[in-house]
């Protein structure tokens, strides 16, 4: 036996409410283990605790109780005696009164009552006690959640353990429940109070009983949850989940059918929610209860069930054609979640009430004309969706229905079986499709026998409407269709694609189908049927190429000519000799007369290369045969013509050839690359272009030059345009290891091409630079030029002579020197085109060192510097009054040309100098030359005195920041900002910067999302928000507006001390914007007010 | 049993999809539409449940008209029963809202709908004077829950 002192302090410390928690627990557990070793009667323990349980103080008191309980908690599995348990349950039963000391005497009683039966049990006249103290005394709703919670289990306890003793209390008994469940919110006690109606419904079946009299009641508080719906986020959070809640829910629903009479009204009108959720839980409850309540009580119901059921299968089917089915030429269909519970109820209310619900559904006349509409021949592809989902619906039902009796489904049988037949039978003569008509016999007489046979029954009524759709769905089921049957089906296809092309949809199915055919064909190496198919389909197609037959648009003959071919390695062989041969024949045709209908042609089969097939037998591992061949036709049939008419589609001819041609040179090895290169130039040297060819070139061309130059270039011909794009073509995709001959004509050449503002020659140019080796030894033994001696020679020509009369080369030699000699400028104004011409070109060229990283683009960026600075800081250029006029129109689109050309310097292009392209590409090359470039330009703009030489140095500096990565600025944002701002305040002078101005705002906006610039933004908090303000009025763009107000709503967020000044302003400034013409704008403003209306207050006064 | 919701479980509609608009001319001007209004009101909740007005049907695209030439709206909504007492802080919060979210030349009109509500021309009344308007929006209680169901984070 313990001692008095030994567990004495372990009840002080459990009682004395300034102990913690985990002391408290340490107390009970000490407890627990001295009265389960009996070193410590209960009797002893309870005598010691007398004052404790009895005294005054509630505190005291609640604790005490709490600590009895507790410990009959532990107790659970320790036999106690018949008369312990009942002094105990007795004293427990009494302290229910005392509210103050009310959650010790609801564990006890808690424990005592679910105490199992060989250690002894509460008897039922206690547990009767215990129920009438609960009624009496305890107002569950009036107290907190967890001793709620203990009510509630008390109460589920004594329902289930001993329904003996509550039986008697009836109509009170319903009463306390209803008082108690009313308006619970708790999710834990309403699991609870959901399974004491389940457990108290069950205990009263009787129709006449207390719990009939007050069903409706508790029915109205019940049905207040239906459909359960959750405010909480997080349901980890509350321990119970929404769907567990709900099964508790429907549990009670379903206790009894006395539910019925309120219950299924209810559910029903939830189904006119248009929640998708509403109508899943109302199907649910529906198809659960409907048994419980039995076919008696259903059948009252039968009516509206049917028509809410039609409702969901058919008047509105909600499904979803799946993914794969789109090849099957959809089908197969998805159902939505309602459509599958709505299945589910029919299912159960078939096999509860078969007679009365087929004679609805047999009855129904939509659904019978429904069925006969569709008896008629018709055709799967132009049927729109909606008939089609309904069609799959009529199937479901019917399968449903058949599905749950023999009776059932020969009823179903009887009645659509012979008409479907017919039906078969008519679509066979109209369709005047053997094939498909041998299939839909196969499976008629299949089902047939099934339905003969009994087996598998269910499923005929279904496949027999699904018949009629299987015309279109086919290709994996072809295993055991004969070769001859498989012709059949190929032509039909054939002819049908040849024949349908004006109906879109039905069309992409066909092609659809066909190129499932052939990929299956090709995965389970069929070679016979394969053989088969590339003679019907692909030589058809082939044939199709260059032939006027059939009379279909030449894209959607490109398109199933592609397909088909990407079903495998031969048929894309085939296709490729198919396009191969005919731009051999068209292809002079197209380019030498022009003649519209071959241009066209050639054009779609270009592209159709470009975009398909060479990307194709990339990725499929095939051989550069194909790209070299490409290439060689195109060359062969420029070599043998001799004049070409140059006309609109005459260029589009070029683009795509060129495409073609960069697309069909990168693909191809070195090996094949030299080749290439080396039969164009032939072609090249050829030329017209080339009178000097054998003349010898000078390091520098001589002023004599610039002028032959000038007026060679304007009298190029196009023969010779085509020429130099196709060469540039292959230049620009050749890998850097390929050696080019002749390199130093070639430079010479594209140099000239390019002052006429020949794009391709100028990205060459760059190309070439790019890759050129850079130092002697690196380079190969034949290579005779590296890239120091290439930009020798394209920076010594005197075309760009014009801007600093060999400044460029100056600076090359003399290390950067900056005098600015103007001698040549605007010699003369005709030469103005050339000169843009020259800058875009240098500006490719730097492209391509600046990737590279090299030196040379120094020199690059100080003749843009120069030619942006030139004009006038010599006074040449005043701000006004200037005597010649006409040299503002002159200047200005030179000045503009050298800032746009630092955005060629530094933007990403697709048509050359990328990876694609085997570019040479420096790691951060735009880093670097951000960070070299811009003190430059910044002194440039303190220097600068003139208004249009600001805005066009602002007009470069946002060019360099709107395509440097936002990390390499973001450390110096401090600096970037207020000049971004001045840039922004001079731009919006002239309309012409207004889409540079959106990529600088688009930049202050990344500023302002970005973390790093926090500390920035917040220093210059007032001119950004003024700045911004003058934006969001801006009239010349939309998206500045739109940008610009965002920018501001980002600003709200700022601390609330440095922005409140501006709120006033920014809140006047926003309210004109909600005026704004455009949608976007006013969206924006709403959201920019309401941010900047809430730092201060909520209301929007000011 | 106990009095507590006026309506006590409403029916929940879905909400429909927000239909991205096609891309119109950019250099036409976008007048004001039923649909860009119904885009700012449809997401208020209901004073009384966590539903948006869309979601309990109280508020629809058609139910809205507007003349941008006169500067009028015209907004006409169904209270979900015939007695509800919620219809004029429904009215209160469409009010506030349009407020914010309209240049101030434009009037607004609100209205229940012909039939949905017992005190229909009471309603009316009281939803379409400024006065009242004003004086309801200083009734601090008032003005709490016409900010929590324009606000409101919980749907």
């Amino acid at each position: 036996m313990a001692k008095p002192t030994e567990y004495v302090k372990h009840i002080e410390s459990y009682v004395d409410s300034s102990s913690s928690p985990s002391q408290q627990a340490a107390s009970v557990d000490a407890l627990a283990i001295l009265l389960r070793n009996d070193l410590l009667t209960l009797e002893a323990l309870v005598r010691e605790l007398d004052l404790y349980l009895t005294t005054t103080d509630s505190i005291i008191r609640s604790r005490g109780i709490l600590l009895l309980g507790e410990l009959l908690t532990q107790l659970e599995l320790k036999p106690l005696s018949d008369a312990a348990i009942h002094s105990l349950i007795g004293f427990l039963t009494e302290r229910l009164e005392d509210w103050r000391a009310l959650r010790g005497a609801l564990v006890g009683c808690l424990a005592l009552l679910r105490r199992k039966t060989d250690v002894g049990v509460v008897t039922e006249n206690d547990a009767e006690a215990v129920m009438k103290s609960y009624m009496q005394y305890l107002q569950v709703q009036s107290m907190g959640q967890h001793d709620r919670k203990l009510c509630f289990e008390l109460l589920e306890c004594l329902l289930e353990r001993y329904p003996n003793a509550v039986q008697p209390l009836g109509n009170e008994l319903f009463y306390s429940i209803c008082e108690g469940i009313d308006e619970e919110k708790d999710p834990q006690c309403l699991i609870l109070a959901f399974h004491i109606v389940e457990v108290a419904a069950k205990l009263f079946p009787d129709p006449s009983g207390p719990f009939a009299s007050y069903a409706a009641d508790i029915f109205e508080i019940l049905g207040r949850y239906f459909p359960i719906h959750f405010t909480h986020p997080k349901s980890e959070d509350i321990g119970v989940s929404r769907d567990e809640l709900s099964r508790a829910l429907l549990l009670a629903f379903a206790a009894t059918p006395l539910f019925e009479p309120f219950a299924i009204p209810l559910l029903l009108d939830k189904l006119s929610s248009s929640l998708p959720s509403a109508k899943v839980e109302s199907f649910k409850y529906l198809g659960y209860c409907a048994p419980m309540y039995g076919s008696d009580r259903m059948a009252k119901h039968g009516g509206a069930l049917w028509s809410s059921v039609k409702d969901v299968l058919y008047t509105s089917p909600e499904s979803a054609l799946s993914v794969e089915s789109e090849s099957d030429g959809g089908m197969i269909f998805e159902e939505s979640d309602i459509m599958v519970e709505a299945l589910i109820l029919l299912e159960g209310l078939m096999q509860q009430n078969s007679d009365l619900l087929l004679d609805m559904i047999l009855g129904d006349e939509d659904i019978n004309n429904f069925i006969c509409s569709f008896l008629k021949p018709w055709d799967i592809h132009d049927t729109p969706l909606q008939l089609r989902q309904q069609l799959h619906s009529v199937g479901r039902l019917l399968a449903v229905s058949a599905k749950s009796s023999m009776a059932s489904c020969n009823r179903v049988f009887e009645k659509f079986f012979p008409q479907m037949m017919e039906a078969l039978g008519c679509s066979v003569g109209n369709h005047s499709d053997e094939s498909f008509a041998t299939e839909d016999r196969a499976l008629s007489s299949r089902f047939n026998y099934e339905a003969v046979s009994g087996n598998a029954q269910s499923s005929f009524a279904y496949t027999g409407v699904k018949g009629l759709q299987l015309l279109a769905t086919f290709p994996r089921s072809f295993a055991p269709v004969s070769l001859l049957l498989f012709e059949n089906i190929l032509l039909k296809l054939v002819s049908a694609i040849t024949s349908n092309f004006d109906k879109k949809f039905s069309w992409g199915l066909e092609l659809k189908a066909l190129v499932e055919i052939g990929l299956y064909i090709e995965g389970y190496q069929e070679s016979e049927k394969a053989a088969t198919f590339a003679r019907i389909v692909v030589d058809k197609f082939v044939s199709w190429i260059s032939s006027d037959e059939p009379a279909m648009p030449l894209s959607l003959k490109m398109q199933a000519i592609c397909e088909t071919g990407m079903t495998g390695i031969s048929n894309m062989l085939r296709i490729v000799q198919g396009m191969e041969k005919a731009i051999s024949a068209k292809f002079t045709q197209a380019y030498v007369d022009g003649n519209f209908e071959s241009v066209e042609l050639v054009i779609k089969v270009l592209e159709c290369y470009s975009a398909r097939v060479l990307p194709w037998f990339e990725m499929n591992g095939g051989s550069e045969e194909v790209a070299w061949n490409l290439a060689a036709i195109i060359w062969d049939k420029i070599d043998n013509s001799s004049s070409v008419n140059l006309t609109v589609q005459n260029y589009e001819l070029l683009g795509a050839a060129m495409t073609a041609m960069k697309q069909a040179v990168r693909r191809c090895s070195q090996e094949s690359q030299e080749k290439i290169v080396n039969r164009a130039f032939r072609v090249l040297s050829a030329s017209t272009l080339f009178p000097l060819k054998d003349s010898p070139f000078a390091t520098s061309l001589s002023n004599s030059e610039d002028s032959y130059l000038n007026h060679h270039v304007d009298r190029v011909s196009c023969r010779d345009e085509w020429i130099i794009s196709l060469y540039a073509s292959v230049v620009i995709a050749l890998r850097p290891q390929t050696h080019v001959q002749n390199l130093k004509m070639v430079l010479q050449l594209f140099i000239m091409a390019l002052t006429k503002g020949h794009i391709p020659s100028a990205q060459a140019l760059g190309s070439l630079v790019n890759k050129l080796p850079s130092k002697t030894n690196e380079r190969h033994l034949s290579q005779e030029y590296g890239v120091e001696e290439a930009i020798d020679v394209i920076l010594t020509s005197s075309i760009w002579n014009f801007c600093q009369s060999n400044t460029l080369r100056k600076c090359s030699l003399f290390g950067g020197g900056n005098e600015i000699h103007n001698t040549k400028c605007l010699a003369g104004l005709n030469h103005t085109s050339v000169h843009i011409s020259a800058i875009v070109g240098l500006a490719w060229i730097g492209k391509g060192l600046i990737m590279r990283g090299h030196e040379g683009i120094k020199d690059i960026t100080m003749t843009f510097l120069g030619v942006l600075l030139e004009n006038t800081n010599n006074g040449d250029f005043p701000e006004s009054c200037d005597p010649i006029e006409g040299k503002e129109q002159e200047v200005i689109p030179l000045m503009k040309s050298a800032a746009d050309a630092f955005h060629i310097l530094l933007s990403d292009s697709e048509d050359c100098l990328n990876r694609n392209y085997h570019s040479v590409i420096r790691p951060l090359y735009k880093q670097r030359f951000y960070n070299s470039v811009m003190p430059l330009l910044l002194s440039s703009t303190r220097q600068s005195n003139s208004i249009i030489t600001r805005s066009m140095l602002f007009r470069s500096f946002a060019h360099v920041i709107s395509e440097t990565p936002l990390s390499a600025m973001i450390s110096e944002a401090n600096k970037l900002i207020p000049l971004l701002l001045d840039s922004l305040s001079t731009l919006t002078e002239d309309v012409m910067h207004k889409d540079v101005i959106y990529n600088v705002i688009l930049v202050l906006s990344a500023i302002l999302m970005d973390k790093n610039g926090q500390v920035a933004v917040l220093e210059n908090a007032q001119a950004i928000i003024n700045q911004l303000i003058g934006l969001a009025a801006y009239p010349h763009m939309m998206v500045i507006r739109e940008t610009a107000i965002q920018c501001l709503g980002a600003m709200s967020e700022l601390p609330y001390a440095r922005i409140y000044p501006s709120r006033t302003k920014v809140l006047q400034a926003i309210s004109k914007a909600l005026d704004d013409p455009k949608r976007a704008v006013r969206q924006e403003a709403v959201r920019c007010r309401q941010a900047w209306a809430s730092i201060a207050s909520r209301s929007l006064h000011f | 049993m106990t009095l507590g919701l006026i309506n006590a479980n409403p029916v929940v509609h879905a909400k429909k999809k927000r239909v991205a608009r096609p891309l119109d001319d950019p250099h036409a001007d976008d007048a004001v539409d039923p649909l860009e209004i119904y885009d700012y009101v449809r997401d208020i909740r209901d004073p009384e449940h966590p539903y948006s007005l869309e979601q309990l049907s109280v508020l629809s695209e058609e139910s809205i008209t507007v003349d941008e030439k006169l500067g009028r709206i015209l907004i006409t909504f169904t209270p979900t029963i015939q007695h509800c007492s919620m219809a004029t802080v429904i009215g209160l919060c469409l009010r506030e809202k349009l407020k914010d979210c309209f240049p101030a030349h434009f009037k607004v009109d609100i209205k229940v709908a012909p039939g949905s509500h017992a005190d229909e021309e009471a309603v009316n009344k009281q939803l379409n004077d400024k006065e009242r308007v004003a004086a309801a929006l200083e009734n601090p209680n008032l003005r709490q829950l016409v900010t929590e169901c324009l606000y409101s984070s919980e749907l």
